[in-house]
């Protein structure tokens, strides 16, 4: 923020609407924690090279399988243990941050994207253009969502890149049916018949009229699919169809340690425990985006 | 009414073609031949490669392939597998018991916990049973479950040995499926243990598919709850004298069941995606380990065969579900 120009004196003081919707996010404190573990998350996915003590394939065979540190037999060099090929947990760990904020980005981005395109389209679109669509959604919502990514990664070969076309096509119905319903609430309002009267183009009544009217829901689904996308990726890692070894992505580290079960619960737990903490900390923001975005929720 | 049901099932026409359309162009999508692929490593003579294209229907026109394979379909024809030679609709419904009797018990274990967390909850708003019961619920929903059942595994079967790790039931019992449900089955056989047996083997992959359902309808019923609990109807019944838990249990509850009730039948695909996980790690002999089994070994008429009949189960669910929620509230109709 630099120097601000004097507020217009007819304006009463309305709270600007960014404002406005931290205030009732801050509202909610589950929401505020999970956006700081969030934002350590984001912060760790970014300097993971230069935080990890370690490379992330990086074997120290000597000490494979080693304990975590405070457990006896562990040592501060490996804080969180070390793997059966003896890498360093936390370095993994810290790695994989890297692998499911981006997977999170991307699968958010595209879905939302193109979801939102579609959904105006159709809502804008004469009726058997709009039930054309709608029917090819169905049928794409027809299919358990992991089950379709199986498939669809089954066809293209199993990849990261792969899971996340196979994700983001997988939740992009979400977006255009939310897309749809909400414009076509919209499209009835006074101010759309009146930029259309003044002669606003299609393109200009879709992403300028009324686009911006219905971001309210699209924002609480992208950070829904974005905690989605994490952990399907992760599931799709864990089945052997996501990223492949040695890439540190949290579910193939857990498919890979599988087998130590019973003999090192430091190498099962703490890829879990990452995917949760940070799912959950996405979820809590979540809530607290749709308590501040929705106005029936609003003092409610 | 009856309009209002004919046209939910004329939409559920087109969505059935389409996923039919979509299961039939998975083998035709795949990267390489289908039939040097089912052939392996041994490969073929260039004449039973023929014969093999004539008798699959390759050689015909796409369209004309289509058709056939719709035929098939609606005859109950949905191909062998490549692996056991088997069709791949007896195939289904051989392993379909063990998936739905898995289902059925994650759903009951759902309800039965996450209705009463939920009133109680809603009841409490804002105090610390709604807070510790919600905080709860949010895990629970945001948990990656093929790493709770690896937890589970650990600490029930590993360090306190109490359950099995994996199948249906213990090797030392036999018996003839009857209804194709474990539990029943083991009870009919009238062998010592078998049930006990059956209940072990069932208990965690239970737990771990009804997670998230539990925490969705902890969350719904809340929710739903708060929404009927400020009703005039509910400050008359308390006005009459009437005990909190008839208010609550009985007058509120009965209203907010309808969302509840529409969640649950909605949450047929998340079930079936947990499915896959969790016989996956079970080894739990059920359609979603068959599903996983078949992409690994390149079985493609049972990936094409199980995708169309799971999808098609969901739809008959939904629609079902549809129907249903359109008899009980009337309002629907008329959108």
């Amino acid at each position: 923020m630099t120097e601000t120009a004097p507020a217009p004196l007819a304006a009463p003081a309305r709270p600007s609407a960014l404002r406005e919707f931290f205030h009732y996010f801050a509202e909610n404190r589950g929401a505020v924690f999970g956006m700081w573990i969030f934002a350590g998350f984001v912060f760790v996915a970014a300097f993971a090279p230069w935080i990890a003590p370690y490379g992330p394939a990086e074997q120290f065979r000597d000490h494979a399988l080693t304990p975590p540190a405070w457990v006896e037999g562990g040592s501060w060099a490996f804080p969180l243990g070390t793997d059966p090929l003896g890498r360093d947990m936390l370095s993994r760990l810290l790695h994989g941050a890297r692998y499911s904020f981006f997977v999170g980005v991307v699968v958010v981005t595209v879905s939302a994207a193109g979801g939102v395109l579609i959904g105006l389209i159709s809502a804008f679109s004469p009726k058997w253009l709009d039930a054309a669509i709608m029917r090819v959604m169905d049928i794409i919502l027809a299919f358990p969502s992991l089950l379709l990514a199986l498939v669809l990664v089954a066809i293209l070969g199993p990849s990261l890149t792969n899971a996340m076309i196979a994700i983001a096509l997988v939740a992009q119905p979400h977006y255009v049916r939310l897309t749809r319903a909400s414009a076509l609430g919209e499209l009835q309002k006074d101010y759309v018949t009146a930029a259309r009267v003044v002669g606003a183009r299609l393109p200009r009544l879709m992403f300028v009229t009324v686009l911006p009217n219905c971001l309210a829901p699209i924002i609480v689904q992208a950070a829904l699919s974005f905690s989605t996308a994490i952990l399907d990726a992760a599931a799709l890692g864990f089945l052997g169809m996501g990223a492949q070894p040695p890439t540190p992505e949290w579910g193939t580290m857990l498919a890979e340690a599988r087998e130590f079960i019973l003999r090192a619960w430091w190498v099962v737990t703490f890829p879990g425990l990452a995917i949760l903490i940070t799912v959950l900390s996405i979820n809590l923001m979540g809530d607290g985006l749709r308590d501040a975005l929705d106005p029936k929720l609003k003092r409610s | 009414m009856l309009g209002f049901v004919l046209s939910r099932l004329l939409t559920f026409i087109p969505t059935f073609l389409g996923v039919t359309l979509i299961s039939f162009s998975f083998i035709r999508a795949l990267p390489g031949d289908p039939i040097i692929v089912m052939a392996g490593e041994r490969g073929l003579t260039d004449e039973r490669y023929q014969e093999l294209v004539r008798q699959y229907g390759f050689d015909k026109p796409v369209f004309q392939q289509y058709l056939d394979y719709l035929w098939g379909v609606l005859h109950g024809d949905l191909g062998q597998s490549f692996v056991t030679k088997r069709p791949v609709w007896d195939e289904f419904f051989s392993l379909f018991p063990a998936t739905l009797e898995l289902s059925i018990c994650a759903m009951i274990f759902a309800v039965a916990l996450g209705l009463p967390a939920g009133v109680i909850a809603a009841v409490n708003r804002g105090k610390l049973p709604d807070r510790a019961l919600m905080s709860a619920a949010l895990v629970g929903y945001s948990m990656p479950i093929f790493w709770w059942a690896l937890l589970l595994i650990i600490l029930f079967s590993g360090m306190l040995g109490w359950t099995p790790v994996s199948g249906r039931i213990s090797l030392l019992y036999y018996f003839e499926p009857v209804t194709g449900f474990m539990l029943i089955d083991s009870l009919l056989s009238g062998q010592k243990g078998a049930f006990a047996s059956a209940a072990s083997h069932l208990a965690l992959p239970t737990v771990v598919l009804g997670t998230i359902p539990l925490a969705v309808i902890a969350r719904q019923t809340r929710s739903a709850m708060l929404e009927v609990l400020g009703e005039d109807y509910i400050r008359t019944a308390r006005a009459k004298g009437l005990s909190p838990a008839r208010v609550n249990g009985v007058h509120a509850l009965r209203n907010a069941l309808i969302p509840v009730v529409t969640v649950i039948g909605l949450m047929v695909g998340t079930l079936l995606a947990g499915a896959i996980l969790t016989e996956t790690i079970f080894s739990w002999p059920g359609i979603g380990k068959w599903m996983v089994d078949s992409i690994f070994r390149r079985d493609y008429p049972v990936v094409q065969g199980g995708l169309l009949l799971i999808a098609t189960m969901v739809m008959i669910v939904n629609l079902t579900v549809d129907v249903l929620y359109g008899f009980i509230n009337p309002k629907i109709r008329r959108r």
